[in-house]
């Protein structure tokens, strides 16, 4: 299958920092990539590029499509969300799907009034009279009725409590997610998504520092509690991060082979949060 | 074209109030005044015994037998009336347009709705033109209809006071013309639109451009540029005169969007007759304002607005801070 998004050597500087360092990539239909890095690493400049927002140097090819070139076609095959805030205040509901309807090929209407039917929004209420988590369920509403291929998402759970933040996945993995589709998420609430992510990719400086399936991550990545006699032995198979807890160490190890870790203790799946702490220890120092 | 439609249709959702109701606000208030004028001098002028109670008016019943003269200046004066009645809500859409266009393509950048926009598959040239259009076409053509509607209130409120007076009003109606009146300001609107197009192009090119404040930039750029003009001109160091490059330059940035925009382009010659003559039919007559095209210096500033609008998309595209 042809990749949805190839990137080829990206670069962006701003004027006294550089966002994207040389950053090349491929994502596959029907995943959910999540990219995830600190703040300042990258995320947001690397979606404003596939979504044809910003300049930059080097190839990226999305759908086929040149982002810079061809933004206006590419749209109609891509969505995207960037955090809650950015519905314009002074909007109606109705006047939202009906412009929407009208300007999008792929919209169906339908299918927004349906998903809208089971909020508490009502046709001539205004952004501005919404809470956070009204405005994204309108948002989400809209967006799922695009039959796009790439759907953005850029923090889009951003200050939201968590049962939105529950129903806002829940939506999208139910209702909107299928193997034709792609989505590619950006957050700091990686314990939220962990689990229905396909693909993670981190970020730091610019730079993609780790892009795996999730599959994948679970043989190269391996947590291990070990009590303390065995520590020694665990420290010398040069451990990604070691922490304590009720006075045994943990230890995470990057592609050492499973069969030499079990002697140490107990093997798990290391959570994506830890790995995130581990993989950018020393970020903001 | 649909969508060039529901984005001015976008447009006039989110400037509602400024399009319609406050043009609207501004005729009904004045709607107000002038009936509130008419009672005022009602009580006064019988306070003063210029009417009497019983019906018989000393005051006004000499225009019972008018002349045709005179018939025809009591027509052209309501004539005039529905004249000023378009022009009350026009020069507020003329102050409404302004800070539209300031803050059409900066407004949607600083609260970050333009990321909302730009995920949907529009072109940002025709997000831009549907702008002009609303600023140009769309304001002007509401004020000009609510403008028409107001004088023809007004032109209502004279007959009915003066038929209170027993004047003979159907002869005064005769002579008036209020529907050439209506098709003449209506008729003017392109012409007004191609004359605004400098002051539409440059406040939206600070709009698309300025990082913060565009209503400054907007001011400051064309003010300071004339002092210095003047400044220079002042020194002997350079020809140019400050006046001129105010009038031509400074003050067509800033004010074209004024109703009558068009005035400056007309052959002195001709601007004398529209300036004696009573007649506001002759100020309306659209072969002596519309020969405003015939000025290479309006062509000259329609083209510099255009080519301003053109910046103002290349930003909107490539403006990246949101």
């Amino acid at each position: 299958m042809n990749a949805v998004v190839t990137a080829n050597g990206l670069s962006k500087r701003y004027k006294n920092a550089i966002a994207l360092d040389n950053v090349s990539f491929e994502i596959q239909p029907g995943r959910i990539v999540g990219l995830i890095g600190p703040n300042g690493a990258g995320k947001t400049t690397v979606l404003k590029a596939i979504l044809g927002l910003t300049d930059f140097q080097g190839q990226l090819n999305v759908l086929g499509l040149d982002p810079r070139t061809q933004r206006d076609k590419l749209m109609e095959q891509v969505c995207f969300i960037a955090d809650v805030a950015v519905l314009p205040r002074w909007i109606r509901v109705r006047e939202a799907i009906d412009f929407v309807a009208n300007v999008h090929p792929r919209f169906n209407r339908a299918k927004c009034e349906a998903f809208l039917a089971r909020t508490k929004l009502t046709p001539d209420q205004r952004v501005k009279q919404m809470s956070k988590g009204m405005i994204v369920q309108l948002h989400l509403a809209l967006v799922m009725a695009i039959d796009a291929r790439v759907l953005v998402l850029d923090e889009p759970t951003l200050g939201l409590d968590i049962l939105y933040r529950k129903q806002f996945y829940q939506n999208l993995l139910e209702e909107y997610f299928d193997d034709n589709k792609t989505i590619i998420v950006t957050t700091h609430q990686v314990e939220e998504i962990e689990h229905i992510l396909t693909d993670l990719m981190f970020i730091r400086d610019g730079k993609i520092v780790l892009n795996t399936d999730m599959e994948a991550l679970g043989d190269r990545f391996a947590e291990v509690m070990v009590s303390a006699d065995m520590a020694k032995t665990a420290r010398e198979l040069n451990p990604l991060d070691e922490r304590q807890v009720f006075g045994k160490s943990i230890f995470l190890f990057d592609g050492v082979e499973h069969s030499r870790l079990a002697v140490l203790g107990e093997i798990r799946r290391p959570s994506v949060s830890d790995l995130f702490v581990a993989t950018m220890k020393g970020t903001y120092a | 074209m649909k969508t060039l439609y529901w984005l001015v249709k976008r447009e006039y959702w989110e400037h509602r109030g400024g399009f319609f109701l406050a043009p609207a606000i501004t005729a009904c208030v004045c709607v107000f005044i002038a009936i509130m004028s008419l009672i005022g001098l009602e009580v006064l002028g019988r306070h003063a015994g210029l009417f009497q109670l019983n019906g018989s008016d000393n005051g006004l019943n000499i225009n019972d037998h008018l002349d045709a003269e005179s018939l025809r200046n009591r027509g052209i004066i309501l004539d005039k009336f529905l004249c000023l009645g378009a022009v009350i809500p026009l020069a507020v859409m003329a102050i409404v347009v302004f800070f539209y266009c300031v803050g059409s393509l900066y407004d949607d950048r600083r609260d970050r709705s333009i990321l909302f926009w730009q995920s949907l598959p529009i072109s940002n040239w025709k997000t831009v033109i549907s702008k002009v259009v609303s600023a140009s076409i769309v304001a002007p053509l509401i004020a000009t209809v609510l403008g028409i509607i107001f004088g023809f209130a007004l032109i209502v409120l004279c007959v009915l006071y003066a038929a209170f007076h027993g004047v003979n009003v159907w002869g005064v109606l005769l002579a008036a013309h209020p529907f050439r009146v209506t098709l003449d300001l209506i008729a003017l609107i392109p012409l007004y639109a191609l004359c605004a197009l400098p002051t539409i192009g440059w406040l939206m090119l600070c709009s698309a451009w300025a990082r913060s404040m565009p209503f400054l930039w907007a001011l400051v750029i064309p003010l300071a540029s004339n002092l210095i003009v003047f400044w220079l001109h002042l020194l002997g160091l350079w020809d140019l005169n400050g006046l001129w490059y105010f009038g031509h330059i400074t003050s067509r940035l800033l004010f074209s969007v004024t109703p009558g925009n068009w005035w400056h382009f007309i052959a002195p010659t001709s601007l004398n007759g529209v300036a004696s003559h009573n007649d506001i039919l002759d100020a309306l007559n659209l072969a002596q304002n519309y020969s405003a095209l015939t000025s290479i210096e309006m062509w000259a500033e329609a083209v510099a607005g255009v080519a301003m609008i053109g910046a103002a998309i290349w930003l909107r595209r490539w403006r990246d801070d949101s």
